[in-house]
């Protein structure tokens, strides 16, 4: 819980119960709006699972359900898709993997597959499609080298020539966008730095000049934008704060009012974190306002890795260990 | 998913959304079984048809297209007219599907794949363009898809760059608009395409952003640009040396301890660096680029290594240890007279790909003798007894200083005239209190002293810290970023004279003399003008706050680093000093080391979570692992180092676990925490 009451009552408070119920109760939603994301349920469920462990609730869940129902949505081709019978993607690979990595179930998967499929995506200019339709995006790089380096694949693909093709997404700005030339966006940002900062290579980016541009997303009301001149939102407290700490430039920006923003997010009746306040929540912001609270230090958060968004302990047990 | 507004639902609300998505479940499940069985007839099209405009985002269902596509086409390849139609429906798919979602990256694709099939006219997708840029111009969705078309139809790139002109006369604030016409400038200006030379250009550029900046204080999207004109004109494409060890014109003693007195006939074997500081960072530093002349043994095969992290080929920071040795003892000094040639043939080269291309010499006196000192004891080096003054006028002062500016700048006469300009015209803005007016008037006079001739660089210094004081105040948001400017500002000024940089110069009596530079209490967040400093042996930022050591790499030279009473939260923030060899002392007491659960340098340390270092070596594997992996930053940074003294004390990790854990870690350590281990 927060430190101490006066400074709870002055900043709001976590009402990390709620959001734990919101997650649970999530998995019976049956309106339209829910539906319509039947095929991204993959990601769904990292998110969901990702802050339940943040909040150490992740035994609240049935293991065993989670990956039965996991395997289901495995590809002869080694991917995985969004949700039973859909198309594999690696977008949503890399959520499978990452919900592996947080149950400490990486030994069901056949490796030698998996990362062949993702490994097989590279393109002859190191950068990676989404799948065998050809979608070329700085977001699949980060993907294919986050997930191999959980699954210690990364000699499977070719680094340099992986790193070189982010190196060319990046502006003048500092920033990195989705494709050569692309405007810098946070997400994508956060994609390019994370997959260089998995490949140590961190002293391609300008840490000064991408570090300004970040710090300047925070707007009046604390919380941060995208890119300029659009609204704050809570995924961006992830993808612009994660970025801002790889690069060690986090202190630029104000970070007790970007919590009481996302503290201000919350539904606090119902649970679950929106992306402005008053707006309807959903899982994905629940999960990067946690995130980004963890991000914060905000207590009673476990301390989440900003390169691999998985929470620090599960990394280290994965990467330091023999 | 975004900005929807909150609302609790009434009854018949959830119920006329449950029975929605009921009838969304069975199109779904009917669409999925037909993709499963590959049924490509016009009923099962339409059907996922009907499925995409109600969710673009299905994204399996873009997939099931594009094998129908290809099943129709096997089929009816010889008919132009037929081929024509699919097609068609497909773009007319995507566009409707767009006007849902606009941003549908499932939806874009496809239309780029139906392109990729050689359909459609240019004039048409400009038209498509139009239309979405008008109703969103920040959309870079159509940005990108803008680009895709570009260069597809091999559009010039002054018509593009008319373009974004037409854009941001219609909304200045359009930062899209002025990203792409960075991105086209610089490649033409890159080029030196017809018409478009620095000089020229940028000045207009200058006039063309001016309106954006000073419409509204609020709108950043000419900040940025600004800021990329200003390193346009402030730095030179080619790489330049900005500093070396030893600096041009001094002499350097090199002392042979205890040779006198060594009974074995072997040679002593001593090394010295020399270090070469660029102005940005380059590869192709080698013996092969790299020309030293001199009668002094040892100078054959040098090995030029960057200062970097290992998966780095290039650095600003080139490092060679020039080793020396004779096998005969060595009664009277010799001066040997060493000539260093750069860039005489090419090679070295900057990341960005511009050769080094104006070659460079520098002569230093290296002064060699046998000394009767024996092999210095084991003493504990203390931080505030048996250090000297040192006069600003004395010789060896002279002799080991050198700030000169190295490399005049090429082409200066229009970057000067430009910034000059420049800062005219912010200082008679009417709004004395805007941001990004000071901010802006501060980079440009540190632009300006950085391209001053030497004598009147003192001057602007005090403006410069007076303008980031006010924007702490003003912009407390962002306190801490005007702070590190201001760190580094202060450090440009005591380092801009030989003068104001003696004041903090001492040496250390107990050790050879050597140079200790005080510049602790000095309220610094952050280090800078490392490429003054590289004659600095011994340094003391204690009492500053200090959070990383970024910077120090380059002081191949220290022996002894005082930390004490800083901001470092972590032994990963120390990783640049595993670059310093010649580290013996290090004091890192009173820190916040073990504070804090989140680690602001894990990434910018090697280790395996960044894949930059492997598995543990010998020693380590005699280690317990769960130690290993629990200290694991403290592990691979002090491993590499042959520390003799250290201090941790006053930080929450150096409880007893860490404190035995270190000395195994560290086997030269003999001084921990100011008591000697027992061996």
């Amino acid at each position: 819980m927060s430190s101490s009451s006066s400074s709870s009552s002055q900043m709001g408070e976590l009402v990390a119960d709620k959001h734990v119920r919101y997650i649970l109760m999530s998995e019976k939603k049956e309106s339209f709006e829910s539906v319509v994301m039947d095929h991204l349920r993959m990601n769904g469920a990292y998110w969901g699972l990702t802050t339940l462990d943040l909040l150490d609730k992740l035994p609240s869940v049935s293991v065993d359900e989670v990956v039965s129902w996991l395997l289901t949505c495995q590809h002869e081709s080694g991917g995985f898709a969004g949700n039973t019978g859909h198309d594999p993607h690696v977008l949503y690979t890399l959520s499978a993997v990452q919900i592996l990595a947080l149950f400490d179930k990486l030994d069901i998967l056949d490796v030698a597959k998996v990362s062949s499929y993702i490994a097989g995506l590279q393109n002859e200019d190191g950068s990676f499609s989404g799948d065998m339709w050809g979608e070329v995006d700085t977001r699949f790089s980060y993907i294919a080298i986050c997930s191999l380096s959980i699954l210690k694949c990364l000699d499977k693909i070719n680094v340099e020539k992986a790193v070189d093709y982010i190196v060319s997404c990046k502006n003048l700005d500092g920033g990195f966008g989705c494709t050569p030339g692309a405007e810098s966006h946070a997400g994508q940002i956060f994609c390019c730095v994370g997959a260089l900062a998995i490949t140590g290579s961190l002293h391609h980016v300008d840490k000064d000049l991408l570090g300004w541009w970040l710090c300047e997303r925070q707007v009046k009301s604390g919380g941060l934008n995208g890119r300029p001149e659009k609204l704050p939102d809570v995924c961006y407290s992830w993808w612009v704060l994660s970025s801002l700490i790889m690069i060690d430039r986090v202190h630029w920006i104000n970070k007790a009012k970007l919590v009481k923003f996302i503290l201000d997010c919350q539904d606090l009746e119902n649970g679950g974190i929106s992306d402005r306040p008053d707006d309807a929540v959903d899982i994905f912001h629940t999960y990067f306002g946690v995130a980004g609270l963890s991000l914060l230090e905000y207590p009673g958060v476990k301390a989440i890795d900003p390169a691999y968004a998985l929470p620090v302990d599960v990394i280290n047990r994965i990467l330091l260990t023999k | 998913m975004h900005g929807r507004p909150r609302k609790v639902y009434k009854p018949e609300e959830e119920a006329a959304s449950a029975a929605k998505a009921v009838k969304f479940r069975s199109l779904q499940s009917q669409f999925l079984s037909n993709h499963h069985n590959k049924i490509y007839t016009k009923e099962a099209i339409d059907l996922s048809t009907k499925l995409l405009e109600i969710n673009p985002e299905a994204y399996t269902a873009w997939n099931y297209r594009k094998l129908a596509v290809e099943d129709t086409l096997s089929r009816q390849e010889s008919d132009p007219d037929l081929v024509k139609s699919v097609l068609d429906e497909e773009l007319k798919v995507v566009e409707s599907s767009l006007k849902q979602n606009v941003k549908s990256y499932g939806a874009w694709h496809h239309r780029k794949w139906v392109l990729s099939k050689g359909h459609s006219s240019v004039g048409n997708e400009l038209r498509l363009l139009n239309e979405f840029q008008t109703l969103d111009s920040r959309n870079f969705h159509a940005w990108n898809y803008r680009r895709f078309v570009v260069e597809l139809t091999n559009r010039s790139k002054h018509d593009e760059l008319k373009y974004t002109e037409f854009m941001i006369g219609n909304n200045i604030s359009n930062y899209s608009a002025w990203h792409n016409r960075s991105v086209l400038l610089s490649s033409l200006l890159e080029r030196k395409a017809d018409g478009f030379m620095p000089s020229q250009k940028i000045p207009e550029e200058y006039e063309l952003v001016h309106n954006a900046i000073f419409t509204d204080e609020d709108v950043q999207s000419g900040w940025f640009y600004h800021l990329w004109l200003l390193d346009q004109t402030v730095n030179v494409e080619t790489p330049l040396l900005i500093s070396s060890w030893p600096p041009h014109g001094s002499r350097i003693n090199l002392s042979r301890a205890g040779c006198l007195n060594d009974s074995s006939s072997s040679s002593k074997l001593t090394t010295f660096p020399l270090i070469l500081y660029f102005d940005q960072a380059v590869g192709g530093v080698s013996s092969s680029t790299v020309a030293i002349d001199s009668e002094l043994k040892g100078i054959e095969d040098l090995v030029w290594e960057p200062v970097s992290n290992k998966n780095s080929q290039v650095s600003c920071v080139w490092v060679a240890r020039l080793k020396y040795m004779s096998s005969e003892p060595c009664f009277f000094p010799k001066e040997y007279k060493v000539k260093v040639r750069i860039g005489n043939s090419p090679g070295i080269v900057s990341s960005r790909g511009f050769n080094f291309s104006v070659p460079y010499e520098f002569v230093f006196t290296a002064r060699v003798e046998d000394t009767v000192q024996e092999e210095p004891r084991e003493v504990i080096v203390s931080w505030t007894d048996g250090f000297d003054i040192w006069d600003a006028q004395s010789e060896d002062l002279k002799n080991l200083v050198n700030l000169d500016q190295l490399n005049g700048q090429m082409d200066f006469k229009w970057r000067q005239e430009a910034i000059a300009e420049e800062i005219d015209l912010f200082r008679t803005l009417p709004d004395s209190n805007s941001k990004i007016g000071k901010l802006t008037i501060a980079r440009l006079l540190m632009a300006k002293a950085t391209m001053s001739e030497n004598d009147v660089k003192g001057v602007h210094y005090e403006e410069i810290l007076k303008l980031y004081n006010d924007l702490m105040a003003l912009d407390s948001t962002h306190y801490h970023y005007y702070k590190d400017e201001h760190s580094v500002a202060l450090l440009r000024k005591v380092t801009s004279s030989t003068e104001s940089l003696s004041r903090h110069l001492f040496r250390y009596s107990d050790m050879n003399n050597s140079v200790c530079l005080r510049l602790n209490n000095s309220s610094l967040s952050r280090i800078a003008s490392v490429e003054k400093l590289l004659f600095v042996q011994m340094l003391d930022l204690s009492h500053n706050e200090l959070h990383s050591t970024e910077g120090l790499e380059a002081m191949q030279l220290l022996s002894c680093l005082n930390l004490s009473h800083n901001r470092i939260r972590s032994f990963s923030a120390l990783d640049s000093l595993r670059h310093l060899k010649q580290l013996r002392v290090l004091d890192v007491s009173h820190n916040h080391i073990g504070e804090h659960s989140v680690d602001t340098t894990r990434y910018l340390c090697s280790s395996p979570l960044s894949n930059s270092e492997w598995s543990q070596d010998e020693v380590g594997r005699r280690m317990t692992p769960s130690l290993v992996t629990k200290y694991w930053d403290a592990y691979f940074v002090l491993r590499d180092l042959n520390l003799k003294q250290l201090d941790i004390a006053g930080n929450v990790v150096a409880g007893e676990e860490f404190s035995s854990f270190v000395p195994q870690v560290v086997p030269t350590l003999v001084w921990l925490n100011g008591h000697k281990l027992r061996s």
